[in-house]
């Protein structure tokens, strides 16, 4: 279980994370929607350690992120994250990008890493491209790779921001594609994004975030469709135009 | 003057000899490299750090890039000596010209750093990976890739400041070429040869970088 309780993180003077209390299961999807500039991205990042936070605490499977005595680098391999920006590595190829953790991080074998790579480039419907660098790739491949890239490390749990939102219209399909098929899979995902009609398909839950603060959480139906919260209501009447 | 007889055949006979001094010159040029490179990039990750490390990282550079590397050999060689401690002019050249390099090379590799987005360590480490494992996977082959160019250029620099190495007792191209004048007086024959033995060499070193930049360039757009 990812568990985050009271968190909360500034920069400077702008309070960027304010008192966040939210749990993702094993196994679990949840839907993180809200105006942009609400933090979102933010959350993510400390959820895996790769920023501090101020107050509370975040414990993926009982061990605390932030903790002084934890292994952050091996409590990462439980935590597979995707960016909107891709960022795949661009001297490396498709196979590389996936393998290169693989065999610097878990210690396998370059042949058993391009093996397992392989494996995860088929998974996301990349069997063709591995020899292919980023720069060759559309951004809905590049991010595929981004998403096996992570998920070769067998992650408990995938941490996706806004994954489609720098994507063409057109390749949104293909990468929402690999999201539903790791949920028919049972991965447990935390999920940054802007397709309300997504989110309401593949959230188990969708928590509503604005100004740091998380307004409203709840089953996907009923937060989508019968907000409780004036701000919710307020935010998917905006959103629906 | 103008009635100057060319006498090849005595300056062919030396001709090993020669090459021998090559030798050591591109010895001295390889482990200035290897000395510097490193140095270079480490110097470059201070001058993105704390002020702490910028300060006397800054400063190095300074003194290496208003100074002439002559002199730079001089302190090593003669200035170390003075307080007893006297280095072969082998290390020195090695040593001095290996900072020179460094010196040289460090804002270039700075500004390399800076344009390696920082997003793309935050997805090495999100993969589980070390800083350290980040930066040589991830972050250095793409610093390299940009820094490629002038690198190359400060390789074949370092070649020919090596001739400096010279006027401290060291027996490469140059300081061969002039013993082997003094000894045989046939100076204008060795220097043209040794002219063109240099200018080889830094075309040899060229296409060799132009070689293993190809390697370099993968995955560009
Ligand atoms: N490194 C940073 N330094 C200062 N402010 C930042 C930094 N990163 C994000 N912010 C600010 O924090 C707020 C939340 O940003 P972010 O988490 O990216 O929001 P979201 O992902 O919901 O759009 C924004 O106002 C943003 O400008
Ligand atoms: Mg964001």
């Amino acid at each position: 279980m990812i568990s985050l309780r009271d968190v909360s993180k500034r920069y400077g003077l702008l309070r960027v994370l304010d008192g966040v209390s939210l749990d993702v299961e094993r196994g679990e999807v949840v839907c993180l929607i809200g105006p942009s500039g609400s933090g979102k991205s933010t959350l993510l990042q400390c959820v895996n350690g790769l920023e501090a936070i101020d107050g509370g605490s975040i414990a993926v499977d009982g061990e605390a992120v932030h903790g002084r005595g934890t292994n952050i680098n091996r409590l990462r391999q439980k935590l597979g994250i995707v960016f909107q920006q891709y960022n795949t590595f661009p001297h490396l190829t498709a196979l590389e990008n996936v393998a290169l953790a693989l065999r610097v991080v878990k210690r396998m074998p370059r042949r058993d890493a391009e093996a397992a790579a392989a494996r995860q480039l088929a998974y996301v419907g990349l069997d063709g491209k591995a020899d292919q660098y980023p720069s060759r790739l559309s951004g809905g491949q590049q991010q595929r790779v981004a998403i096996a890239r992570a998920l070769a490390m067998q992650p408990h749990y995938m941490l996706f921001d806004e994954v489609t939102s720098a994507l063409d219209p057109e390749l949104v399909g293909e990468v929402l594609q690999s999201l539903r098929k790791l949920r028919a899979d049972g991965m447990a995902m935390l999920i940054v994004t802007h397709e309300m009609a997504f989110a309401r398909e593949i959230g188990d839950r969708v928590a509503f975030f604005q100004e740091g603060k998380l307004v409203e959480v709840g089953p996907a139906s009923q937060v989508l469709d019968a907000p409780r919260d004036g701000r919710t209501a307020k935010f998917l009447g905006r959103a629906a135009q | 003057m103008l009635d100057y007889q060319f006498h090849w055949r005595a300056v062919l006979a030396d001709l090993p000899e020669l090459l021998g001094g090559a030798v050591v010159t591109l010895q001295v040029t390889a482990l200035s490299v290897i000395v510097g490179v490193p140095l270079a990039v480490l110097l470059a990750a201070c001058l993105r750090g704390g002020a702490s490390a910028r300060r006397p990282a800054r400063a190095f550079i300074e003194v290496t890039r208003n100074t002439p590397c002559l002199f730079q050999l001089y302190l090593f060689y003669y200035g170390l000596g003075a307080l007893g401690l006297n280095l072969p002019s082998f290390t020195v050249a090695v040593v001095a010209i290996g900072l020179n390099n460094a010196g040289f090379l460090a804002d270039t590799y700075r500004s390399a750093l800076q344009a390696v987005p920082a997003q793309q360590t935050a997805a090495a480490r999100s993969l589980g990976m070390s800083f350290l494992n980040a930066f040589w996977h991830v972050v250095l082959p793409q610093m390299a890739r940009i820094a490629y160019l002038p690198t190359v250029n400060q390789v074949v620099w370092a070649m020919l400041n090596s001739s400096l190495g010279t006027l401290i007792g060291l027996r490469e191209l140059t300081g061969v070429t002039q013993f082997l004048q003094s000894r045989s007086f046939r100076t204008l024959e060795f220097f043209l040869l040794t002219a063109a033995l240099y200018y080889v060499l830094a075309k040899a070193l060229m296409l060799a970088a132009a070689l293993l930049g190809r390697r370099l360039a993968r995955g560009a757009p």
